[in-house]
């Protein structure tokens, strides 16, 4: 039999979405899109989470954040992981990219099926004083997902939310 | 079982690229290039995970990631010989990626279309990722190619020694042709075309020319390999081995 009553899985998804990722904390799991779902079956919540790169090493501490914030919300819990639909940027909701923006991380240029951001012909604004003289100091930065920029402007560093 | 024989052979290429790429960490010449290459060693050998994962399960003898990653000799890995080739320096490094890259995307692309939906999966994040490749690797055969007296030497020099290791990416194994045959994964042959495109219009504007291979080195995928393949897997085998079952 199956249990799933509408506040239930509500309270599993809300435990799971405000779990921070654990690279940019700033934002949390579902704002980035990285959190797909979360049903309850027989009270045991699953949770569907999809990883940004295929060597992403912050999947397993996410996987297991998000498992620990059903347990605390007293679920049981399991997580699915899912490679297929890809995660793209594009799944970056709204809020997230303020906030990364605040956070001085540039969010990535939608749309991530455009060749042109693919191949990182695109003008990144600075995310500290928004001006769009900024040049590219290294396609890798401090994480698979982040590309490194600086300001002409302002003068300022910055990392950049890559565009796949 | 051809299935997980060609999975395999496909992982093995991922994981010794992955692993030879992560020997820079900490030995780049400048902190980019230090963030950059662990970076695309983590692609790979992500990449490479996931296909030891699923072809585990089709062999369905219960081995798992790592058993299919430490605990196989040389004889039994079935990687093509370039994903081998030793580091030697930034110019044999840098174009051993671009060429391998330059394989990669199309065939994830191609992959897209598998009939498995794990191939498929991990396509659609490889295909971009291998984008990224080219652009990085060829953005450095330019630079270096169209460079330096010095740096055009070494380039030269890097596509003197890789190029006869190219034509093997295109041999599809007895069970490739079979996962091929099925659906399961792209045929190699069928990707020579834009592979000679790629690297044409990137060495056109490095200056540097494509030598006619007097002939072709091939071993790999019958596990025929070069020694610098047994000094690869004793360091990155060791730890698992020496502490069987350990966790932390």
């Amino acid at each position: 039999m199956t249990v799933c009553w509408q506040g239930s899985a509500e309270a599993a998804w809300e435990a799971a979405a405000a779990v921070p990722d654990p690279e940019v904390p700033c934002v949390t799991v579902a704002e980035l899109g990285i959190l797909r779902w979360v049903r309850v079956d027989n009270g045991v919540a699953v949770a569907g989470v999809t990883p940004t790169y295929s060597g992403c090493p912050a999947v397993l501490a996410i996987e297991l954040a998000v498992e620990a914030a059903l347990r605390d919300a007293g679920f049981e819990a399991r997580i699915e992981r899912l490679l297929s639909p890809p995660w793209t940027t594009d799944w970056i909701s709204e809020d997230g990219r303020e906030k990364l923006r605040e956070y001085g991380i540039a969010p990535p240029e939608k749309s991530s099926g455009s060749i042109r951001s693919l191949f990182g012909e695109v003008t990144v604004p600075c995310p500290k004083c928004a001006s769009t003289d900024t040049e590219k100091l290294s396609e890798f930065g401090s994480t698979a997902c982040k590309a490194h920029y600086r300001c002409r402007a302002c003068a300022e560093p910055f990392d950049y939310f890559k565009c796949i | 079982m051809a299935e997980f024989e060609a999975l395999l052979e496909i992982a093995d290429d991922h994981l010794i690229l992955g692993h030879r790429i992560s020997e820079w960490c900490g030995h780049a010449p400048m902190l980019e290039e230090d963030l950059a290459l662990p970076n695309m060693g983590l692609d790979l050998i992500g990449t490479a995970r996931t296909l030891y994962d699923h072809a585990g399960k089709l062999e369905g003898k219960g081995r798992s990631e790592d058993d299919l990653a430490y605990l196989r000799d040389e004889r039994e890995y079935r990687n093509c010989l370039l994903v081998e080739r030793p580091n030697e320096d930034f110019a044999h490094t840098m174009l051993r990626q671009f060429y391998f890259a330059a394989f990669m995307r199309p065939y994830w692309l191609a992959a897209l279309d598998s009939t498995d939906e794990t191939v498929r999966g991990v396509a659609g994040k490889a295909e971009k990722e291998m984008a990224y490749h080219i652009r990085h690797a060829g953005e450095w055969v330019i630079r270096m190619g169209d460079g330096t007296d010095e740096s055009a030497a070494r380039m030269r020099d890097a596509v003197e020694a890789l190029h006869i290791y190219v034509d093997e990416l295109f041999d599809s194994s007895d069970a490739a042709q079979e996962a091929e045959a099925a659906g399961v994964l792209p045929l190699r042959d069928a990707l020579r075309t834009t592979w000679d495109r790629t690297v044409a219009e990137v060495f056109a504007e490095a200056l540097l020319a494509q030598p006619e291979a007097a002939y072709a080195q091939r071993g790999g995928r019958q596990g025929i390999h070069n020694e610098t393949l047994g000094h690869l897997l004793a360091e990155m085998q060791v730890v698992h081995r020496a502490h069987p079952g350990a966790r932390w």
